[in-house]
């Protein structure tokens, strides 16, 4: 009888109940695109930078992060490159030597980053080949550059033309070397593309005279969400002479960006759930002030005020069950469709992102605790809101009730 | 000697007792046996719905208290004095007096589960009780769709339906038109004749007065007056 009532209840005015299904409805969708979209686009944006380069996470020898020489450099043990494959969520390994030297051709010199890499793993983690602007792409037995197309402007050089390089190798030793261009690659970044040189790494610890020596190893993983995880297991499993870092470490403008964004987008729901609250509260208080004779008259009757409670507060939880419902039911559909088929900007929004190395691209996110998520914050605000008529009913007195 | 139903003892109701004292009953004695079909009448304000209230439990006399049956209902609190009234009065009142998404059938259904009655015995008193007040041909329409007289029928169908020591009913005949009215009283007194039931109202109605048994008069909160009516005496004159 007690569930016949509340359902009845709920449609004795249901033009009102519909009204405050469809505004819980619109929240939870409003809430979830949101969310999604957030997400979606964070993760590409992680995607975008941290495939760019970096990697999801980087295994340095202990100390290099804060003193970035060779000195700092590491051995890649074959126990540890063998661990590192045997980890079913690390999707790349990519061992570089890295250090800062000059390049000249002719009368021009400049400094420039000298990426010692392995051309095949490189590749596989941030599509280098895919850069390739002129030229070709350089092999692994090689002893030829690529030259980010910055660089090679400031030097005036183009393919088949050839660089010297010199600076200071392992230990302090000299470093020179002739390398022939092999191919111009365009990188978004523009401090990137003024700077980058990638050379094989084999050749790379030849002409540092760094044999066998790293200074990090970069992992492309399977899922950005595990990134902390798998740094953490990682770390468990190669000791303490290494540190290993995540993304957020690497490139903390990035993760304090998103953090930035994600406190705006709390203020953003805040707000939204408010508006819906009030809403719903506004209903709430309708329902319950012009029932007031009613449920004087129950309670004279004979009905305890439990009961009625109970009622009522089922009331408000299954209009909001409802409209959550139906939030959801019209948000999925559409979270799914924008995930497959993304948002894509073009024309001069499209270059300004690209310039920056990001994809003008808007996918949502389709994760299972968004939806999860934002259904509970509204039912918790329905619960909360059902407290009023629970204390309304509490101190009601049926013969003040029933006065008209 | 027949057996007291409601004792009310020096009932009194004061407002704004530390300023101007109001009194809406004063003093009031009054006993009512099983059986009686009994009026209470006195101008707006006289304090009959209070007395009413206070009989039925709902209202808390500033003095004095009532008996029902032998419980002292002014002590009872909270829930305890809602069982009370669930399972030892029955109320009827003026209007909006039924649950209105519940059907005829289902509003008399809701008091008998409130007293956790079995499923059998409650199908087999509400449909006993429908077809007592006519209304068997109703049972599965909602107040909305029954007439003001049918829908005070199936209150005092609910009303009997716990099987109450008495039977409370503020203005019962107030909003109806007089064949309603009239088929209302014949109703309630034909469960006075037949099952004995108790009815006490409070009403200003002069068709309810004149089928009275019992007349108590009320103003300014005083009983200045308990008789029959004069056409119960009247007929009882040409009867001897």
């Amino acid at each position: 009888m007690i569930l016949k009532l509340i359902w009845r209840n709920l449609w004795r005015n249901s033009r009102r109940t519909l009204i405050t299904m469809a505004s819980i409805a619109f929240a939870v969708l409003f809430a979830v695109l949101m969310k999604s979209f957030q997400d979606g686009v964070f993760n590409n944006l992680i995607k975008n930078v941290v495939g760019y380069y970096s990697g999801y996470v980087q295994i340095h020898q202990k100390g290099y992060w804060d003193e970035q020489i060779l000195d700092n450099s590491f051995e890649l043990k074959k126990e540890l490159n063998n661990q590192l494959q045997q980890n079913h969520q690390i999707t790349a390994i990519v061992p570089r030597l890295e250090t800062f030297v000059l390049a000249s051709k002719g009368n021009t010199t400049k400094g420039c980053l000298l990426v010692g890499t392995d051309a095949v793993r490189e590749n596989k983690l941030t599509q280098l080949k895919s850069k390739l602007i002129k030229g070709s792409y350089f092999e692994n037995n090689e002893a030829t550059v690529l030259i980010a197309e910055g660089l090679a402007k400031r030097l005036e050089v183009s393919v088949s033309d050839t660089i010297v390089l010199f600076g200071q190798g392992f230990h302090g030793v000299m470093a020179a070397g002739k390398y022939k261009i092999k191919g111009i690659i365009h990188l978004a970044s523009p401090e990137m593309n003024a700077a980058f040189v990638y050379l094989p790494l084999t050749a790379t610890q030849s002409f540092l005279s760094a044999e066998n020596r790293l200074t990090s190893v970069s992992i492309g993983i399977d899922d950005p969400e595990n990134t902390d995880a798998i740094a953490q297991n990682i770390k468990a499993i190669i000791g303490q002479q290494y540190e290993v870092m995540p993304w957020q470490e690497l490139i903390p403008d990035v993760a304090n960006h998103i953090k930035a964004d994600g406190f705006s987008f709390y203020i953003f729901s805040g707000i939204l759930y408010l508006i819906i609250g009030f809403g719903l509260f506004g209903t709430v208080l309708m329902m319950t002030a012009e029932r007031k004779y009613e449920f004087g008259m129950l309670i004279a009757i004979g009905m305890k005020k439990s009961k009625l409670q109970l009622i009522l507060f089922g009331e408000t939880v299954l209009i909001t069950f409802f409209g959550v419902l139906l939030g959801i039911l019209m948000s999925l559909p559409l979270v799914l469709y924008l995930q497959e088929k993304p948002i894509r900007f073009g024309g001069e929004l499209a270059k300004a992102y690209e310039q920056f190395g990001f994809e003008a691209l808007f996918p949502t996110n389709v994760d299972p605790n968004i939806f999860i998520t934002q259904s509970l914050i509204v039912l918790g605000m329905a619960v909360l809101i059902g407290v009023y008529p629970l204390w309304h009913i509490h101190g009601l007195d049926p013969v003040n009730a029933m006065k008209k | 000697m027949k057996e007291t139903v409601i004792d009310a003892h020096n009932l009194s109701k004061i407002y704004d007792e530390k300023t101007i004292p109001v009194y809406a009953l004063n003093k009031v004695h009054l006993h009512i046996s099983r059986g009686e079909f009994t009026a209470i009448k006195g101008p707006s304000g006289s304090g009959k719905t209070t007395l009413l209230n206070m009989i039925g439990g709902l209202d808390i006399p500033s003095e004095g208290f009532v008996e029902i049956n032998g419980t002292n209902i002014t002590e009872l609190k909270g829930n305890e004095l809602i069982d009370f009234r669930l399972n030892n009065i029955g109320f009827v009142f003026q209007s909006y007096n039924l649950i209105p998404v519940l059907t005829a059938k289902e509003n008399i259904e809701f008091i008998m589960l409130l007293q956790k009655r079995s499923k059998q015995e409650t199908e087999q008193r509400v449909l006993e009780l429908l077809k007592e007040i006519g209304l068997e041909d109703k049972i599965n329409k909602r107040p909305r769709e029954l007439s003001g007289g049918q829908q005070q029928r199936v209150a005092v169908a609910r009303a009997l339906a716990p099987k109450p020591q008495f039977i409370l009913a503020d203005e019962p005949t107030a909003n109806l038109d007089s064949v309603s009215a009239e088929n209302l009283l014949d109703m309630m007194l034909k469960l006075n004749q037949e099952e004995n039931m108790t009815f006490v109202f409070s009403t200003h109605d002069q068709r309810v007065i004149n089928r009275a048994r019992r007349v108590i008069t009320l103003e300014d909160g005083k009983i200045v007056a308990d008789t029959a009516p004069t056409s119960i005496i009247h007929k009882q004159i040409a009867k001897i």
